[in-house]
């Protein structure tokens, strides 16, 4: 799949943010004023920064408000609705913090349960496309879940949790990767099955409907970087989870947090390159690629 | 609304075969033209007499080679566009409802003023029957014609699909395949029509008709016994030359 660095951007930056929300909005670490201030504002830049590069992903940002009314069936839709309900129910908390010192708890629970549902939705949108087999397992939510509340965690200071749950990710990465390899296979869907001449005799792709590029072989039959895919897992391995953890687990001080939050942002931002450009859409394979 | 609509009771989709289909991309043509001149945004191309054209298209050919075990290889022609499917994925992804299929006849269509282009429903599209446009930025898809079909002010000759009306082969077959009395109906059930990746679970309403098995030649010989030479062994000037030759060097024996 096209790896669009405005999707990129958006869901690790924002995955980051909702995931901050979170811890904000279970108290920890129980901030008030100022403090309150720096991180809710964080969380914002982030999260919120990370929906407006995603509207520009659009081919009609202006009528982005539309993306509302379709959450009875769409992961999309309900990723919008998620995301503006967690952002007012969470400014509201947050002013509590910030303008009067005042702890909302329960409000700031709801909060905390709408930035995680936020990010599940963000990662359903993906699972649930059964035409992109490294994708749509239930791997994928489990992956994108733990890296929120662990970048959560991180930003928050939190960081025993932090480093644990950076591990529990690392772990759901690595089989992410190994088992994601074998997942288009498993699929069982082939040039065969998808031009049905299998019971005929082994197909293969003669010529192709048209000469020049198109919309379908440049956004979903993406090829390029994929050798380099080995370098770039380790790369992603040792920035987005080895050294956040180890930083975590040192006496906590704000200078190493930043670098860890720096390191382990720019870590997912390779993973979630890789998450990209290394799908395979089963289109294809009606080029004969793949 | 992109909830699916109950199986609906007439479901408009075409048959395509396989075996007669000759790769001439007229359907391909006659498409972009319907659809550039009529409903919806014009199919938009990019470059089109530049060095490097592209641009969108409903519904494109392409041809495989299958090698069977025994014998010659066989050049399939396979035109694909929307296969219009019962449980279609790009329908309920959509997240603005611009997407829907139709409960009247089936026929899955974009509400063009509803899109945002965001491009999830061509993702969740198994078949890569879903373009963006290149200019309006926003989905296209094979309408099945539906600005044709139920068109009054075209002779009733013309009401089918584009495709169909202009494939000079009779590749491509129009009709209500939820109704088993339908012409297309008994043509998918005459001659095995199946769906594409049926394991995606789509359930395609188009259905495809396999190539028909190549004819073999006879093993007899109807003209060989009255065709026997006249002389195995020629005489006269013919015979000495033939015996002459063959005692040269370079004879073959």
């Amino acid at each position: 799949m096209h790896p669009a660095p405005s999707v990129i951007v958006f869901s690790t930056l924002s995955g980051a943010g909702f995931g901050l929300l979170v811890w904000l909005g279970l108290g920890l670490p129980a901030v008030t004023g100022w403090a309150a201030f720096g991180l809710f504002a964080l969380a914002y830049v982030l999260a919120v920064g990370g929906l407006i590069a995603a509207t520009l992903h659009l081919g009609h940002p202006e009528r982005a408000w539309r993306a509302f009314s379709q959450w009875r069936t769409s992961w999309l839709s309900r990723e919008g609705v998620a995301a503006v309900a967690c952002l007012i129910v969470m400014a509201a908390y947050g002013a509590g913090l910030v303008f009067w010192g005042t702890r909302l708890a329960a409000l700031g629970w709801l909060g905390a349960g709408l930035a995680l549902f936020t990010v599940l939705t963000t990662a359903m949108i993906y699972a649930q496309l059964k035409a992109v087999p490294r994708w749509h397992h239930w791997s994928t939510p489990a992956l994108l879940l733990l890296l929120s509340l662990g970048g959560g965690a991180v930003l928050s200071g939190q960081n025993l949790p932090a480093a644990l749950l950076l591990l529990a990710a690392a772990g759901v990465q690595l089989y992410w990767w190994q088992d994601g390899d074998l997942r288009f296979a498993r699929a069982g869907t082939t040039l065969a099955s998808a031009t049905g001449l299998g019971p005929i005799g082994s197909v293969r792709a003669f010529e192709p409907p048209h000469t020049g590029p198109n919309y379908l072989l440049t956004e979903m039959a993406f090829q390029i970087g994929r050798r380099h895919a080995g370098n770039l897992r380790s790369m992603a391995l040792t920035f987005g989870y080895g050294v956040p953890i180890l930083l975590m687990l040192a006496p906590q001080s704000p200078w190493l947090t930043a670098i860890a939050a720096l390191a382990h942002l720019s870590g997912i931002l390779v993973s979630r390159w890789l998450f990209f450009a290394q799908a395979e859409h089963v289109v294809a394979l009606y080029y004969g690629k793949h | 609304m992109t909830t699916l609509p109950p199986p609906p009771a007439k479901k408009l989709g075409l048959v395509i075969d396989l075996d007669t289909c000759v790769g001439c991309h007229a359907c391909v043509i006659a498409c972009k033209s319907w659809n550039t001149q009529n409903y919806g945004a014009p199919l938009g191309d990019l470059d089109p007499y530049g060095a490097a054209p592209q641009g969108a298209f409903l519904n494109r050919v392409h041809s495989y080679e299958v090698q069977p075990e025994q014998g010659a290889a066989q050049l399939v022609h396979f035109p694909k566009s929307c296969l219009h499917c019962d449980d279609a994925p790009c329908v309920t992804v959509c997240p603005t409802g611009a997407s829907y299929k139709r409960a009247e006849d089936g026929i899955v269509l974009v509400n063009e003023d509803a899109c945002i282009g965001c491009g999830l429903c061509a993702w969740a599209c198994p078949y890569g029957a879903r373009e963006m446009d290149p200019v309006a930025k926003v989905m296209k898809k094979c309408t099945l014609c539906v600005d044709r079909i139920y068109n009054e002010n075209l002779p009733e000759i013309d009401r089918e699909p584009a495709c169909v009306r202009t494939c000079p082969s009779g590749a491509r077959h129009f009709g209500d395949l939820a109704d088993p009395a339908s012409d297309v109906s008994q043509l998918v059930a005459a001659r095995g029509g199946f769906d594409l990746m049926p394991e995606m679970g789509t359930r395609p309403v188009n259905k495809y008709l396999p190539p028909r098995p190549r004819d073999t030649m006879p093993a007899y010989d109807v003209l060989g016994p009255l065709l026997t030479p006249v002389a195995d062994t020629p005489k006269g000037f013919l015979g000495w030359l033939d015996r002459a030759l063959a005692r040269l060097p370079g004879a073959d024996g």
